[in-house]
């Protein structure tokens, strides 16, 4: 099958200042893939390369088999900005229904849409005086119109309470599952965890990691903590087979060690008598996207 | 086309509720009333109908209110859109942007329209009840009209052309209002000074009539003088526009309407989101 999004050796500058350096990825139809990073780390304008709103310097990219931009491209591309915004003086209804005709598709779907996203109550009222949760639904809705091949979130979530946060997703997993192959921006991995096939790492205008969650755990090689509850009147007996371990003021012994000798680490420490109780804890996702998007000094 | 009918239904609707429409109507309205009334008196001099003077009356004031109207309806036509933010979502859907003008355009020349008419319309219900024998003048009336959607069409392209070299709304609010200063006040004076000092010399012969007809405001205020043969009640220019044949004046208005369209489309285009 062919890639719904082929992007190479993308580079984008603004007035000598590189945003995006040797940038190259693929999106595959019905993945969903998230690309995090830092304001400023180039995820706007690669999102706006991709929709053809902004032009490039060097490279090549490719969406949905033609040129960003193009009217082929924009027909079966969808996009929800950051902080969606719309006239204030229409309400959801009428604003949808205009999206709807500018996709070439039947106006009467505005009331279905809406629903999906779950302003059916206000779909009379002025957009002026949705809340931003409710603008971000209504830039939701115009994303599902006629079923995009591509679909470009910028920052989808940042609006919405954590249930309307899952309903999203959920909307998300249906779309997928079509065929639609979505690329959401986030600055939060444990929000796209997931959530996502697939995640990219963005700093300072370059592709630092790519994979799986458990791809980017494995390549970070963070180091493992070991958390050791020693048993009662033991603890000074523990320390002394554990030389290594840290004392803590809660009574516990902490170590860390790297990912390749955890396996070997804990079976010594679970043949000393002396243990009452140990807790491995993994690298958090904070931690992991830390690793990958403060790399080079930053 | 579907699109360009969506947009201009949107945009229709935006200018109802944001009262520009009850704001140009009124406008008109008040403004042909007063001219009507204020004409009454010196009629009976001149010999001819009633309505053929006030549509003379009228052409003067339309030179005035008629690009401001359409300066004022358009300049925020694309600054507004890039400061609120929705011209980036626009144009990703597959709609071009002389689509999304176009659609502006027919509202606001819609509204525009509704506005002539109905300012027209009551000078001219006036000037019937009058004077019986007004119809005389309805051919001039008609001609007003139509040259006014059209002088109206070049200020709004204009407009559009302005916004999207602005970018914000309020650069290009002080572009339009110096458009309209330059093209329909200063323009006219600095000609009459340049006149006045030339004495009847080669300029005011040779190139007085090309200035006047690249300037749509004068061409228009032409257009309709000449067509009415009513120079003797507008006086002023009147010399000059009997001078010019009215298919230069008339081929004036059609065209600037295009032209302005054209930069329209092309400012709008250089603009990135």
């Amino acid at each position: 099958m062919t890639s719904t999004l082929t992007i190479s050796h993308l580079t984008k500058r603004f007035a000598g200042v590189e945003a995006l350096r040797d940038v190259s990825l693929t999106v595959e139809p019905g993945q969903r893939v998230a690309l995090l990073g830092h304001n400023g780390a180039g995820k706007s304008t690669m999102m706006k390369i991709i929709l053809g709103l902004i032009p490039f310097d060097e490279g090549t990219v490719t969406v949905c088999g033609a040129s960003p931009g193009s009217a082929a491209a924009r027909a079966q591309v969808a996009y929800l900005p950051e902080n969606a915004a719309f006239h204030p003086a229409l309400t959801g209804e009428e604003q949808i229904r205009h999206y709807l005709s500018l996709r070439g598709e039947s106006p009467a779907q505005a009331l279905d849409l809406l629903a999906r996203v779950g302003l059916a109550d206000a779909l009379r009222r002025r957009i002026g005086t949705y809340s931003k949760g409710m603008r971000q639904r209504v830039g939701l809705a115009q994303a599902l119109i006629g079923k995009p091949r591509l679909l470009v979130l910028d920052e989808p979530t940042s609006g919405l309470d954590p249930v309307s946060r899952r309903d999203f997703y959920a909307l998300l997993d249906d779309l997928a599952a079509g065929g639609t192959a979505i690329l959401l921006s986030s600055h939060a991995l444990t929000e796209v965890e997931a959530r996502t096939d697939r995640i990219l790492i963005l700093a300072a205008g370059r592709l630092r990691a790519e994979g799986t969650l458990s791809d980017l755990r494995r390549s970070a090689a963070l180091p493992v903590a070991i958390s050791v509850a020693p048993a009662p009147g033991q603890k000074a007996a523990l320390a002394a087979a554990l030389p290594m371990a840290r004392a803590n003021g809660d009574g516990r012994l902490h170590l860390d060690c790297p990912q390749d000798d955890k396996l070997a680490l804990l079976a010594r420490i679970t043949g000393l008598p002396q243990v009452a109780d140990l807790e491995v804890i993994p690298p958090s996702l904070e931690d992991i996207y830390s690793h990958f998007s403060q790399r080079d000094g930053q | 086309m579907n699109r360009i009918w969506s947009t201009a239904a949107v945009e229709f609707r935006i200018a109802m509720r944001n009262r520009w429409v009850a704001i140009a109507v009124l406008l008109m309205v008040v403004f042909a009333l007063v001219l009507a009334a204020a004409g009454a008196a010196p009629t009976g001099d001149i010999g001819a109908d009633r309505l053929s003077v006030i549509v003379a009356s009228l052409t003067s004031l339309a030179v005035y209110l008629v690009p401001l109207i359409a300066l004022l309806m358009s300049f925020d036509a694309i600054a507004g859109e890039v400061e609120r933010g929705t011209l980036p979502l626009l144009l990703t859907y597959p709609v071009s942007r002389a689509q999304v003008l176009a659609g502006k355009l027919l509202a606001h020349l819609a509204i525009l329209t509704l506005a002539v008419c109905a300012g027209y319309g009551a000078a001219a219900a006036a000037a019937f009840w009058m004077d019986p024998a007004s119809a005389a003048g309805l051919p001039a009336l008609l001609r007003l009209v139509a040259s006014s959607v059209l002088l109206g069409a070049t200020f709004l392209g204009a407009g559009y052309a302005l916004s999207a070299l602005a970018r914000r709304p309020s650069g290009a609010a002080g572009l339009a209002v110096g458009l309209w200063l330059g093209a329909v006040v200063l323009y006219d004076l600095v000609l009459l000074a340049l006149v006045v000092s030339d004495g009847g010399g080669a300029l005011t012969t040779q190139a007085l009539p090309v200035a006047l007809l690249a300037n749509p405001a004068d061409a228009f205020r032409l257009f309709n003088l000449a067509a009415a043969g009513a120079s003797a009640a507008a006086g002023g220019m009147g010399g000059a526009a009997s001078a010019i044949p009215l298919w230069q004046s008339a081929l004036s208005v059609a065209l600037w309407p295009l032209l302005a369209l054209g930069l329209a489309i092309a400012a709008f285009r250089k603009v990135t989101p």
